[in-house]
């Protein structure tokens, strides 16, 4: 078999993540990564052979096919284009997109951008209720948040989850992203905090809850041959998966089912996918570092326990020891998570931006010590489009 | 400077085509008040709501079987948030597992009191009986029906 080339990451852009922005038009928050990340990687638009654009559903932007406009902000013309859409794994499909146009052998340079403005709906749960069917599911008010709601009250009765343990999730992420220039929220909370907030959807409150974000993200991926030639500096992405769910929520309860909503089976086996390419065997004492797509605080305790970190259902003992502060075994979400920003088309991609970050030494003010393996996830649609990947300095 | 703003919004009909699977089952609860789910003949599970193929053997389904009306609560959740174009909070809603039934199908709990969410929450609490009860005049859709505590 042809061996793969490897790839790298050489450039890395995001905007201060914000309720909004009304200095700047979509395209103009797009470019704003861009930028961001060509000044990092030390090179111009004209030196990338392909872009990869990250847009989730239309509607929560409010612009049809945005990509079609997005086209000039990121400088395709002439170029390899693609517009990426998994739900809120959009931003990591995205990555994984960039990286197989390298290992492919077709590119040795790719830019992989996008943007969102959630915050210019300010509705997002009206729009999230579109995503499903409407021959059975429609007339009922599901959203993500009462999706993730009942995957909570499935976990309390599997696994005794508590509305504490959720909290101690919200406590963790928002220190963590009081240390992030980038993070939208940045104010650290207590438990009380959240108990005193109001609840969303039972047992969802308001701090265990996502806000709706707007900012840009981008990425510049090159071959090794083109990183060695030009002496560039570069983390490696040694491992990445994908893995699909079907997509009947109610089929994951009830008789012989083949995966919980309680869950991440999904999850899990992508996971498991990025770690046979990356030939990491141990997780739980090889990775450092794990940023992980969890809007919910309830969700961060099945996204960990499909890294393999934590057993099933035994995250939560973990998070109360600590494992996972940013002083931990091994730190999840440092940068304070999608829990503390979410900018829906690019959520998934800052989760590896950061993980990179991190395995760089660059983190800033949220660095963990040490950091030289880092994994990063992305869920989308209902609760079924998951993507994962290795990065190793 | 002044940074100006432009108002939006989206507002598209669709009329969807159900196809003949969903149409028997939805003329089933208008007419007769009756759930009905699909057997998969490859794994003998029942899917309700019913579909013309298994999601799992992908096989398709060949017989009709009626389920309910009573089933369990296999997950829930009350929303006391108030959402544009969604109904007015506090509303309970999650999936029953319907006597017969292999899969979940999702619909409103009503006759609960939702003002005290941790007595409403451990009313709803998994593996609850439920009864299905429907509407006096119903037109073929999910809201055509509820759960009531058994």
């Amino acid at each position: 078999m042809k061996s793969i080339p490897r790839v790298g990451i050489i450039g890395i852009g995001q905007s201060q993540f914000k309720p909004r922005r009304e200095d700047a038009n979509y395209t103009e928050l797009v470019r704003e990564g861009v930028a961001l990340a060509l000044k990092d990687a030390k090179r111009e638009l004209s030196d990338m052979e392909a872009v990869v654009y990250s847009l989730a559903p239309d509607a929560l932007l409010g612009i049809g096919n945005a990509e079609r406009l997005g086209v000039d902000a990121v400088g395709a013309r002439s170029k390899r284009f693609m517009r990426i859409n998994t739900g809120g794994a959009t931003g990591i499909s995205s990555v994984i997109s960039g990286y197989t146009h390298i290992a492919a052998g077709v590119c040795d340079l790719v830019l992989v951008a996008g943007a969102d403005k959630v915050g210019e709906s300010g509705d997002s749960q009206t729009i999230l209720n579109k995503i499903w069917d409407p021959t059975y599911e429609r007339s009922l008010p599901l959203g993500t948040i009462t999706m993730l709601a009942m995957s909570a009250v499935r976990a309390m009765d599997k696994y005794g989850l508590t509305e504490e343990d959720m909290a101690r999730v919200t406590v963790k992420n928002r220190a963590n992203a009081a240390l992030n220039v980038n993070a939208h929220l940045r104010k650290p909370v207590t438990i009380d905090d959240v108990f005193a907030s109001r609840y969303i959807a039972w047992p969802i409150k308001l701090l265990d809850a996502c806000p709706q974000s707007s900012g840009g993200c981008a990425m510049v991926l090159a071959s090794e041959r083109y990183i060695k030639e030009n002496n560039l500096d570069a983390v490696w992405i040694t491992g990445v998966g994908h893995c699909s769910e079907s997509y009947f929520m109610g089929d994951r309860m009830g008789n012989k089912i083949m995966a919980d909503h309680a869950d991440a089976h999904a999850l899990g086996k992508a996971f498991q996918r990025s770690y046979k390419m990356a030939g990491v065997t141990d997780p739980a004492n090889q990775v450092h570092v794990a940023e992980l797509y969890a809007p919910f605080s309830n969700t961060e305790f099945h996204s960990i326990e499909a890294t393999g970190i934590a057993p099933m259902g035994g995250s939560m003992a973990m998070m109360r020891d600590g494992v996972f502060n940013i002083d931990g075994k091994t730190a999840v979400n440092p940068s304070g998570g999608t829990l503390c920003t979410n900018a829906i088309a690019v959520s998934a991609m800052v989760r590896a931006a950061e993980a990179a970050l991190q395995v760089w030494g660059r983190a800033g003010g949220h660095q963990v010590k040490g950091a030289r393996m880092g994994i990063a996830s992305g869920n989308g649609g209902d609760h079924q489009f998951f993507g994962t990947m290795v990065i190793e300095a | 400077m002044e940074l100006l703003k432009r108002k939006e919004s989206w507002n598209i009909g669709y009329e969807h085509a159900l196809g003949e699977t969903a149409s028997f089952f939805f003329a089933n609860v208008r007419d007769h008040a009756q759930i009905y789910g699909r057997r998969d003949p490859k794994s003998g599970r029942v899917l309700v709501p019913p579909r013309s193929f298994s999601d799992q053997t992908l096989e398709p389904t060949t017989d009709w079987v009626k389920v309910g009306p009573g089933g369990r609560i296999e997950a829930f959740t009350i929303v006391y948030e108030e959402f544009k174009t969604l109904p007015d909070p506090p509303y309970a809603f999650g999936y029953v597992l319907l006597d017969g039934a292999d899969t979940a199908i999702g619909g409103y709990f009503r006759g609960i009191d939702l003002k005290d969410p941790a007595k409403a929450s451990a009313q709803l609490k998994l593996g609850t009986r439920v009864n299905t009860r429907f509407a006096e005049k119903r037109k073929g859709d999910v809201l055509d029906f509820w759960f009531e505590l058994a």
